[in-house]
């Protein structure tokens, strides 16, 4: 039986932390006046923590990403991180009128790496998410996999604290989609940079993390938290992430059902 | 604190985790593989367990990416020839064909319709006194050093009505509407202000390329896909910065396109200034040859004006902005041969 952290633990008193969300909301302007997207949330992510937020459409889980990347602001409540966080997108988002290499190497200009530094670190880069070699590659000479895997290079070239993952991998077939969950787990492991990575994929997210939390839908708030001590490295078909993914899924349907019932 | 008890799951499910040998495929049922050990439970895993482990995934991995790259491909020297030039000769051979005819089926007078023989007489003509050169040089330098000022004025014009809300709102329409005037319109105003001189040409070119570069500047800007700038963003361009590494290179495409217009429109507003505004110091260029072929009745010598007009213009975008656009759409992949 996996246990429920209560919700207050997640606010209490930590040393240090990678981001401190406390008590934000978020709501948009519509025709019929604002609407709440977000409500009250709480989350700490601690130092090298890999913390998956999972929730049904509409839980605003993308929204609260924006709201921690800096690219919008909360209406309430404030969000701290150490340094500038990386972000990392569904679509590759690399840019087309760069070279693998190219894009990795912009990171690292923008973040202000000396010019003869950066060729090398960019290549030790695209080692490190298996692509030696495609440096020179254009981005529509790379298959989906590799594209994802440069988009990582690039997040990772930002040398932020904390990496912010927006669904990087719904867009894939599962078997590479297998691949770079083993791929982001090394490196996660190697680096120890602190990840917060939104899913809608119940197994993705037990698979991946060390702490899944749930937002409930419309507004999105903390639903309930689950602590994942399956040892890694995991596979997404291992029988304990299985029984962990069942009872996430339960709360889940019943997170969704509510809203069928008015 | 009671966490998920991982170890009596592994108890109840006797398969375990899946331990699959290279190349394997990852979700398949477990165990069949004979060579792998994690078919115990994973507290048996070891250093070695991870090598294994490791080596299977870098190979998939690279089994994957063979199978999902795309190598772009060339096209021989012999199918360029059959496909692209082809057809346009085989075209270009009818239409002499045609005209030939006529002139031999005598559809009208000879002064009014030249045969194709009479105006090559005059290229070669031309050719042999020397002159040809000089008529062709006199515009495509005009033309040229016109459009290079359109672009020096155009290009900052454009940035500053894409990324400058006020200056859109302000001058964005008047652009936009300028290009729908008739550079001709231009004329007029232009020999009155300036006098029949070289200054007057550039301002009839400049009025009438600036427009078009500057829209397609911001026409470009605007396609811009969003994704691009949040991700330009995050990784810290913001500003200028953001400006020069994100907005630039993705407009490319777009401000391309629009100089390739500026450029036609560079060149059909000189030839309007040429052929209305003829004096002798202007020296004999283009339009100014079509205008001494009308007064003097040559219709051969009309029919070689415009026909080097038209071949300039022509050369001008197979020789500069084809090729240009053609690199940078095949660097970003959007050139799809079929």
């Amino acid at each position: 039986m996996a246990s429920t952290l209560a919700k207050a633990a997640a606010g209490a008193p930590a040393v240090d932390h990678a981001a401190r969300i406390a008590h934000v909301s978020k709501s948009f302007p519509t025709p019929n006046g604002q609407q709440l997207v977000l409500d009250d949330i709480t989350l700490d992510v601690a130092p090298g923590e890999f913390v998956t937020l999972l929730g049904a459409s509409g839980c605003g889980k993308s929204t609260l990403l924006n709201l921690v990347a800096g690219l919008d602001a909360p209406s309430a409540g404030s969000i701290e991180t150490d340094g500038r966080p990386a972000l990392m997108f569904q679509e590759h988002a690399l840019f087309p009128w760069l070279t693998a290499g190219r894009n990795v190497e912009l990171a690292l200009r923008l973040r202000g790496v000396s010019k003869q530094d950066r060729r090398p670190e960019a290549e030790r880069l695209l080692e490190l998410v298996r692509l030696e070699g495609a440096y020179g590659k254009r981005v529509h000479e790379l298959s989906g996999g590799m594209r994802q895997r440069v988009a990582l290079a690039r997040a990772l070239a930002q040398d932020s604290r904390l990496l912010l993952m927006d669904e990087p991998f719904a867009a894939l077939d599962a078997i590479t989609r297998d691949v770079l969950h083993e791929e982001l787990t090394r490196i996660w492991r190697e680096t120890e940079v602190s990840v917060l990575f939104v899913t809608h994929n119940v197994r993705e997210a037990v698979r991946l993390a060390e702490r899944v939390v749930l937002l409930s839908s419309r507004p999105g708030r903390v639903a309930r938290e689950w602590r994942v001590d399956i040892p890694q490295p995991r596979r997404i078909e291992d029988a304990a992430v299985a029984e962990l993914s069942v009872e996430i899924t339960e709360e889940l349907r019943g997170e969704i059902r509510r809203h069928g019932q008015h | 604190m009671a966490s998920t008890d991982t170890t009596s799951q592994k108890e109840k499910e006797p398969a375990g985790p899946a331990g699959t040998g290279p190349g394997a495929y990852p979700g398949t049922a477990a165990g069949t593989a004979p060579g792998a050990s994690s078919v115990t439970a994973p507290e048996a895993s070891s250093g070695t367990d991870d090598v294994a482990r490791e080596r299977e995934l870098a190979g998939l991995g690279a089994g994957l990416d063979a199978l999902d790259s795309v190598t772009p491909r060339r096209a021989p020297l012999r199918q360029t020839l059959v496909e692209k030039v082809l057809p346009p000769a085989v075209a270009v051979v009818l239409v002499l064909l045609v005209w030939q005819l006529l002139v031999w089926a005598k559809v009208t007078d000879s002064y009014k319709l030249p045969s194709p023989g009479a105006v090559w007489g005059e290229v070669s003509d031309a050719w042999l006194q020397g002159t040809l050169v000089d008529y062709i040089w006199t515009s495509v330098s005009r033309g040229l050093l016109g459009f290079l000022l359109a672009l020096a004025i155009g290009t900052p014009l454009g940035l500053l009505v894409a990324r400058v809300k006020v200056v859109r709102a302000a001058i964005g329409p008047i652009l936009s509407g300028l290009q729908s005037l008739p550079s001709v319109a231009w004329v007029p105003p232009a020999v009155i202000w300036l006098g029949l001189n070289d200054s007057m040409m550039y301002a009839v070119i400049l009025l009438g390329a600036v427009p078009s570069i500057a829209n397609g500047l911001v026409s470009g800007v605007d396609q811009v896909p969003p994704l691009f700038l949040r991700a330009g963003r995050t990784l810290g361009a913001t500003g200028l910065r953001g400006t020069w590494h994100i907005v630039l290179p993705a407009a490319l495409p777009g401000y391309l396109s629009g100089l390739k217009q500026g450029w036609a429109f560079s060149w059909r507003s000189l030839m309007a200034a040429e052929i209305i505004a003829s004096s002798p110091e202007l020296g004999v260029g283009l339009g100014q040859l079509l205008e001494n072929g009308r007064t003097a009745s040559s219709m051969s010598m009309v029919f070689l004006a415009i026909f080097l007009i038209l071949v300039v213009g022509i050369a001008i975008d197979l020789l500069i902005f084809s090729p240009l656009e053609r690199r940078v759409l095949r660097g970003r992949g959007l050139l799809v041969k079929s």
